[in-house]
């Protein structure tokens, strides 16, 4: 038997048949919200098809959910609708939902590990692109577009071609301060936003096995900032340990015979990337991003670029636009740029590991003059273990807002916005022109530099804060 | 779906790479559940200068003359020509669902995002991906003559220039012919139901605990 690498084992063992390089992809979760499901399942009804195993589907309305006062419900009607839409799908087609006003409600990527809904060897898929994060559980796991939501519901399957092997490897150990969403930007940096295009990436190498669960999801999440297809990362105790004892990881008897196929979910030694990168984990220091795309990035003792010293002239072009957008000077330090707005949360750095890293920032300083900072928990769960461990006391003597659980100014659907030319150090995953808000300008960082920047009004070396 | 085989119409120059799915539609236009109507809001932070808000009337909004849409010439364009990485970012369907209602079919570039590159074939919508000299040529000719039509011809895998010059494309033999046929993939892969039954037979048993549910 030849070698494998982990992608080969979970996508031979999901391949219910295949024409050529055409495959049949047998899906074993599918997580779905509110945005990318309405007209899915509109096309059930319009085609009169059922849902194929509607017991394998999870639901949870995220985008679109207002992060304060969340018991008067959605102001926007518009917004109001497109949730009141999936409680109804749901309801009509039978599929389990956690909803708004449910303690377990949570950014999908954040929920469905929590609940043990994903699990090592699944094939996970979602009509969102990061659903990269679940691959950190080593599970093949990645983004579809709303007719393939359609497909999955109705097939339980996925029309798909294999993609390429990648590997990166991250070996050594992390500095004080740096952290997953530092290892990741770093990639991002070095590898471009088209970089990881017609692949699936393995995160290896002791820096990325040393990372929390929590971790390891940070990483595969922006998996898809690299423009690959899924992030994954191999199966150890640490993996096993996370899923045993959630509400929906298998239980006894099952639970044996699981684990024990999960510990052999890994690339064999000996297996064959078409493409492989190393970066030692001592070469990395706390990542800000400068321009308008996650590759846009330098570390917090840069500055930002100059435009004229790049040769290629489309890239140059980019740089120009984005500086201009991002009303940044060529040459500036990091260091001393300003911010008005902080975001802590996502799906990318909402789960408690983040606040934590940032309320050991946050204690015993206050929020700069000029600075709206705001916390937002992954989930319900996560905002209950923060406040058990008082995390929330922190947040709010400092200066911070503690809001409800959602997306919130990830994407800036609801009503947690940025105002046009204001500047946000965000915790996020994108960076793109008005992602966070019509001309809005984000820096994106981990937790601990997002604080480091919250508590003095510009981006800061959180070295020197811890 | 909208069969696709042969087009002939102008094609528009947006001169940017990495061009993400926020731009192509924001996302407070992701709050609707239908799948037309969103042409009108196609790029909306670059075509028009206000906010652009979901069920607006658009027929008073400021637009952006610098934008490349906004041009005459490039009215009725249906093919749109750009640079690496076009549909970067979220997944969001509604970005070929925007392209199509406004009158795209097809999309010249160096390189497309993986999941979009994927929801434009279940739209009727073909994405051409060509080496770089080729789109950097291609630029050079619709600059110099805005307005510029391509014949671009699936089942052939050609697009023609006015000059004659003859294109060749590389598409997946599933999803071309997919395209031609307009086929639905659900109705094709229904078809192999008893091989999705069979699977999840062998599967229950090796596997059991990926059935335990609830």
């Amino acid at each position: 038997m030849s070698a494998k690498t982990l992608y080969d084992k979970i996508w031979d063992a999901h391949v219910v048949r295949a024409d050529g390089d055409v495959t049949l992809l047998y899906i074993d979760r599918h997580l779905v919200h509110e945005v990318t499901s309405p007209q899915a399942f509109e096309g059930l009804r319009i085609a009169h098809r059922a849902p194929h195993r509607p017991a394998a589907a999870f639901a949870v309305p995220d985008h679109n959910v207002p992060t304060t006062q969340r018991a008067a419900g959605i102001a926007d009607p518009v917004s109001r609708l497109q949730v009141e839409t999936l409680d109804d799908n749901c309801a009509q087609f039978g599929i389990t939902e956690f909803r708004m006003d449910d303690p377990r409600q949570g950014v999908v990527h954040v929920m469905a590990p929590e609940q043990g809904i994903v699990q090592p060897g699944m094939t996970v898929v979602c009509g969102d692109s990061h659903t990269a994060t679940h691959g950190a559980l080593g599970s093949l796991a990645f983004g579809i577009g709303t007719s393939e939501v359609e497909h999955v519901l109705a097939t339980q399957c996925l029309i798909q071609k294999k993609s390429r092997n990648m590997s990166i490897t991250v070996d050594g150990t992390l500095g004080p301060g740096v952290g997953a969403k530092d290892v990741v930007l770093a990639i991002i940096g070095r590898i471009g936003t088209a970089g990881g295009t017609g692949y699936v990436i393995e995160f290896a190498g002791s820096a990325i096995m040393d990372l929390s669960m929590e971790g390891r999801m940070t990483v595969c999440n922006m998996a898809i900032e690299a423009g690959a297809r899924a992030g994954m990362i191999a199966v150890d105790s640490k993996t096993i340990d996370y899923v045993e004892g959630r509400p929906f990881a298998p239980k006894g008897e099952l639970w044996d015979q699981a684990a024990a196929y999960w510990r052999t979910l890994h690339s064999d030694p000996d297996a064959h990337f078409d493409e492989t990168l190393h970066i030692a984990a001592e070469s990395i220091l706390p990542q800000v991003t400068w321009g308008t795309s996650p590759e846009m990035v330098t570390d917090i003792t840069g500055r930002v670029p100059d435009p004229d010293a790049e040769t290629d002239p489309v890239r140059q072009a980019s740089m120009r636009t984005a500086l201009a957008y991002m009303g940044l000077k060529p040459g500036t330090p990091m260091r001393e740029i300003p911010v008005e707005r902080v975001f802590i949360g996502s799906c990318t750095n909402g789960r408690i590991e983040d606040l934590r890293a940032a309320a050991v920032v946050a204690q015993g300083r206050r929020v700069a003059r000029g600075v709206s900072a705001m916390v937002v928990p992954g989930s319900g769960l996560v905002k209950a273990q923060a406040e058990a461990e008082g995390l929330d006391r922190i947040f709010l003597e400092a200066g911070f807002e503690w809001r409800d659980p959602g997306c919130s100014m990830c994407l800036a659907m609801n009503a947690d916005q940025l105002a046009p030319r204001e500047r946000c150090a965000a915790t996020s995953n994108r960076n793109f022109e008005g992602r966070q808000g019509k001309d809005g300008r984000t820096h994106l960082v981990s937790p601990a530099m997002a604080a480091a920047a919250a508590v003095t009004g510009h981006f800061t070396d959180v070295r020197e804060l811890i | 779906m909208q069969p696709f085989t042969q087009l002939e119409a102008v094609v528009a120059p947006l001169d940017r790479a990495n061009v993400d799915t926020d731009a192509i539609i924001p996302k407070q236009f992701l709050k609707s559940i239908r799948r037309t109507g969103f042409g009108v809001f196609l790029f909306d932070e670059w075509r028009y200068l206000d906010q652009g808000q979901p069920d607006m009337d658009v027929s008073g909004r400021p637009l952006n003359p610098e934008f490349v849409l906004n041009r005459p010439a490039y009215k009725n364009a249906r093919i749109l020509l750009t640079q690496d990485n076009f549909g970067c970012g979220s997944s969001r369907e509604h970005a070929p669902w925007a392209l199509l209602d406004f009158g795209f079919r097809v999309i010249l570039g160096k390189g497309f995002a993986d999941i979009f590159y994927n929801n434009c074939f279940k739209n009727g919508i073909l994405p051409i991906a060509l080496p770089g000299p080729v789109i950097d040529g291609l630029f050079q000719q619709v600059n110099r003559a805005p307005g510029m039509t391509l014949k671009v011809d699936l089942p052939t895998q050609t697009i023609t220039t006015p000059q004659g010059e003859v294109i060749p494309f590389d598409v997946e033999p599933f999803r071309k012919d997919c395209l031609i046929k307009g086929l639905d993939d659900i109705g094709l892969t229904l078809e192999k139901l008893a091989d999705i039954q069979a699977y999840e037979a062998r599967r229950r048993k090796q596997a059991p605990w990926l059935f335990v549910e609830g």
